[in-house]
């Protein structure tokens, strides 16, 4: 299935197989698209490029299972103040509240777990819906 | 996004990312250094250099194949890291897991 963005003057959609081989050309097809001027170049290079890949990763890992013919959804709000990605999946959400800290030392050597912790750190604010199958990545512009 | 993998006359692999190491070809990454160390190669430079993003995925993987070259008596060293994925280094602790240099040729010289 070949990635089609839909773009307006205030947002982009974006439907994404779930398949991981899929993730590094959708964020850039997303990335290439977005606007000049609300994020700099260098938080557009790195934190927009990199929030955006873990979220779609969580997406179709956990939330999809990497079933090919299930989406997730991509929708990037583009506002003068902030830039705004939803990322939704028809999964049946996961459990935030007992993540382990993947910095703590017993935990640093596992291969897995430090995905939301990442998000956390590249972005101004992370919130969830309520089933906790979407997720809205905010960075504010600078 | 690829991934090149060369041998220096000392025998030393260097792996250089172009582009992303992720979800989606974090698994490339392992095969290809994987393979070098089945064919007797010991000592890894995994150069970022040309890198711009790296997500959770490809830092799992960096730790799980440096945990595999430890067991056979080896060592991944991470060279080339911009300001901003040293920072993500940093944040993750994984800093401490890993011997980093500023660029290729200092990992080179320290094994």
């Amino acid at each position: 299935m070949p990635l089609r963005l839909h773009a307006t003057a205030l947002e982009m959609r974006l439907d994404v197989p779930s398949d991981l081989g899929v993730v590094g050309d959708a964020v850039e097809l997303v990335a290439s698209r977005l606007p000049a001027g609300t994020l700099s170049p260098r938080r557009l290079n790195f934190n927009f490029r990199t929030a955006l890949a873990e979220a779609l990763g969580n997406a179709i890992r956990y939330g999809t299972g990497e079933d090919p013919t299930r989406v997730v959804r991509v929708r990037v709000q583009l506002g003068r103040d902030a830039v705004r990605i939803h990322v939704t999946d028809d999964g049946s959400g996961f459990d935030r509240t007992h993540l382990p800290d993947p910095t703590r030392p017993e935990n640093l050597e596992r291969e897995d777990g430090r995905g939301l912790f990442v998000i956390r750190h590249l972005v101004d604010d992370v919130a969830f819906n309520a089933k906790g199958n979407g997720i809205c990545l905010t960075l504010r512009a600078g | 996004m690829s991934f090149s993998v060369k041998k220096d006359k000392s025998g030393v692999v260097v792996v250089g990312v172009d582009g992303q190491l992720i979800v989606g070809n974090r698994q490339e990454l392992k095969q290809k250094v994987l393979d070098a160390l089945e064919g007797g190669g010991r000592k890894f430079v995994v150069d970022f250099t040309k890198t711009g993003y790296i997500d959770s995925s490809g830092l799992g993987v960096l730790v799980s194949l440096s945990k595999k070259i430890r067991e056979q008596g080896g060592e991944l060293r991470l060279a080339g890291l911009n300001e901003d994925l040293q920072t993500l280094f940093e944040l993750t602790k994984l800093d401490t897991l890993f011997a980093i240099t500023k660029t290729p040729e200092e990992a080179l010289a320290a094994f």
